[in-house]
């Protein structure tokens, strides 16, 4: 096995006992993001940052006092902001924007001894499905079945790839209807987006302040733990973050779910659903109820509400917090004509910066939050949130432990196959995935198998707030009992 | 509710993003698909429901009014796209 195909667990574990440095491990994956160029997964390389950061590492292993992630080679979305280092979101409006400061999530995984490779491609401002509205274009899914290109989901869809395809051990996400787990599904990695306020946001480039959590990609559920028990945590930068004490998630991995109680909410089953997911969503059943849990039919009544509810929300608040863009304190400026003035300026610099897809999404935020709108839709979405979140509350309250559900309603598309599809469209690929936002819990996406064509499928889990130790046992058995080995065949 | 080319225009201009004449009848289309799509929520029962302000129950952290960071000048300018003797530097907008 090549360095840079090892987990997280595998090479933290060969780097204690000598077996292997810090340094071979960055420059083995370094070769490999040279070779995976043609994924368009890494954006902006970092070699000097990542080579004195095994460096350090190097000299911790050796001193004897290296937490988990020291010496391991990560990708940091580019949503991130990293201090020095390009930080664009994807998005044409940054260009040459480099942070005077580091996030708070890279900035913990730093002080954990992590290694930084590169920032990792993304759809622009996080707003997509499929890694198309990216400025750096589309990243490719390592995985292919036949002579198309295969999207790797978004918008986390170059941390998925990179991951997939072994350019890196781990890589960072962001999830704010499904950006982790939909990508995590298509690469077939596991992805998990932490209850709202786990981890800081801080330093990370806002989309739906609401809805937005960083959390990790990985290739096991135990790496998943790891990872994000290296990036959680209270920080007085983030109002919102909670100041609740991190458990040992690896710990938690203790393979034994006996008695617990597994919900399957009979409003995921959509008019139009694939056999296949059927059939992937029955035998995850199968195995939870193997390994001793009680599977337990419940209702979710208002699951059909969650996207237009996210589609008016998640909008608003974009609209609001990319009123920053402006074209003064950073980013792209218009060139102006004669006599043009401010007012030309912020409207012609936000229409060459901002894509198609995001232009659109702050439009119709700023329709929904207009004077005459904003009780009809607005508030009305916050309504239905209420109510989307007091669904999971009355199951957890009735005893279930966790609920299982499909990631996404299908495996990789096409590249450029929903081109010409309706916007709406293209959000129906959250709709598995989004409750979980609303409603602020954790959630994550487990590799199940693959369907016909020889693509990966994932299932996810919904925890309770707070319990992602228990959340993530409960994906240690799933994925234990899938024994989902298959990886992309290198063409790349 | 369709969204006409009037209102197209308008949410243009308050979101301060500069569209063409010639693309206000395709974008109109699209927001009223988005929009169509949003109208589902009027199915649902939101009788004595309050809108949601905060997705876990919290009180915000309050600190201390008192400044914890300046003296940066040099750090907050350094991405301006036009900064001058220590400002950002825009188009004339008193005559």
């Amino acid at each position: 096995m090549n360095p840079n195909e090892m987990t997280i667990a595998g090479a933290r574990d060969a780097l204690r006992k000598g077996e292997l440095s810090a340094v071979d491990l960055t420059m083995a994956c370094m070769v490999a993001m040279d070779a995976g160029d043609g994924l368009n997964a890494f954006v902006h390389r970092t070699p000097d940052i990542a080579l004195d950061q095994a460096r350090a590492a190097d000299g911790r292993l050796a001193a004897g006092e290296a937490p988990s992630m020291c010496g391991i080679p990560v990708g940091i979305k580019d949503l991130f902001c990293t201090k020095g280092v390009a930080s664009q979101a994807g998005s044409h409006i940054l260009r040459g924007f480099k942070p005077e400061y580091e996030s708070t999530v890279t900035a913990k995984l730093f002080g954990a001894g992590a290694v930084m490779l590169g920032k990792l491609n993304m759809d622009e401002f996080a707003m997509g499905s499929s890694n198309e509205t990216s400025c750096y274009g589309d990243v490719i899914n390592p995985w292919k079945v036949d002579d198309r290109s295969l999207t790797p989901g978004g918008s986390s869809g170059g941390s998925a790839a990179a991951v997939a395809a072994d350019l890196c051990l781990a890589a960072t996400g962001t999830d704010t209807g499904g950006s982790i787990r939909q990508p995590a599904a298509f690469t077939g990695i596991v992805g998990i987006k932490p209850t709202y306020g786990r981890v800081s946001r801080w330093g990370v480039v806002a989309f739906a302040s609401s809805l937005d959590q960083a959390g990790p990609m990985t290739k096991s559920v135990r790496d998943a733990a790891i990872m994000l028990g290296a990036m959680a945590g209270h920080d007085e930068k983030d109002s919102t973050s909670a100041d609740l004490a991190v458990p040992d998630f690896e710990a938690a991995l203790t393979g034994d779910i006996r008695g617990k109680k597994i919900g399957i909410p009979r409003e995921y089953r959509m008019d139009g659903m694939s056999a296949e997911i059927d059939a992937l969503w029955a035998d995850g059943i199968a195995m939870m109820r193997d390994a001793g849990a009680e599977i337990v039919d419940i209702s979710l009544p208002h699951t059909k509400y969650a996207l237009p509810a996210y589609y008016v929300i998640a909008p608003a608040e974009a609209s609001s917090n990319l009123a920053r863009y402006d074209g003064v304190r950073y980013g792209h400026r218009a060139t102006l004509a004669a006599g043009d003035g401010i007012t030309d300026m912020y409207e012609k610099t936000r229409a060459e910066g901002f894509g198609p897809e995001v232009q659109r999404r702050i439009m119709v935020g700023t329709y929904v939050l207009s004077a005459g709108f904003y009780d009809a839709y607005y508030n009305r979405a916050r309504k239905v949130r209420a109510l989307i979140k007091r669904d999971f509350e009355l199951a957890f309250g009735a005893g279930i432990d966790a609920i299982l559900t499909p990631a996404t309603p299908s495996s990789a598309f096409g590249l450029g196959e929903m081109a010409n599809a309706d916007p709406v469209e293209m959000y129906l690929n959250d709709v598995f995935t989004v409750t979980v936002n609303l409603a602020g819990l954790p959630g994550i996406s487990v590799p199940v198998g693959l369907d016909k064509k020889g693509l990966p499928l994932g299932l996810q889990l919904i925890g309770r707030p707070w319990e992602e130790g228990d959340l993530l046992n409960h994906a240690f058995v799933l994925e234990r009992a899938a024994g989902f080995v298959a990886k992309a065949q290198k063409w790349w | 509710m369709s969204i006409d080319i009037d209102t197209a225009r308008r949410v243009a201009k308050l979101a301060r993003i500069r569209v063409d004449e010639a693309d206000l009848p395709k974008l109109a289309g699209q927001l009223s698909g988005i929009v169509g799509f949003m109208e589902q929520l009027t199915e649902v029962d939101v009788t004595g429901i309050e809108p949601m302000v905060s997705v876990t129950p919290m009180r915000l952290k309050r600190r201390a009014d008192v400044v914890t960071d300046g003296n940066i000048q040099r750090a907050v300018l350094a991405n301006a796209p036009d900064a001058r003797e220590g400002f950002f530097a825009v188009p004339k907008v008193v005559e």
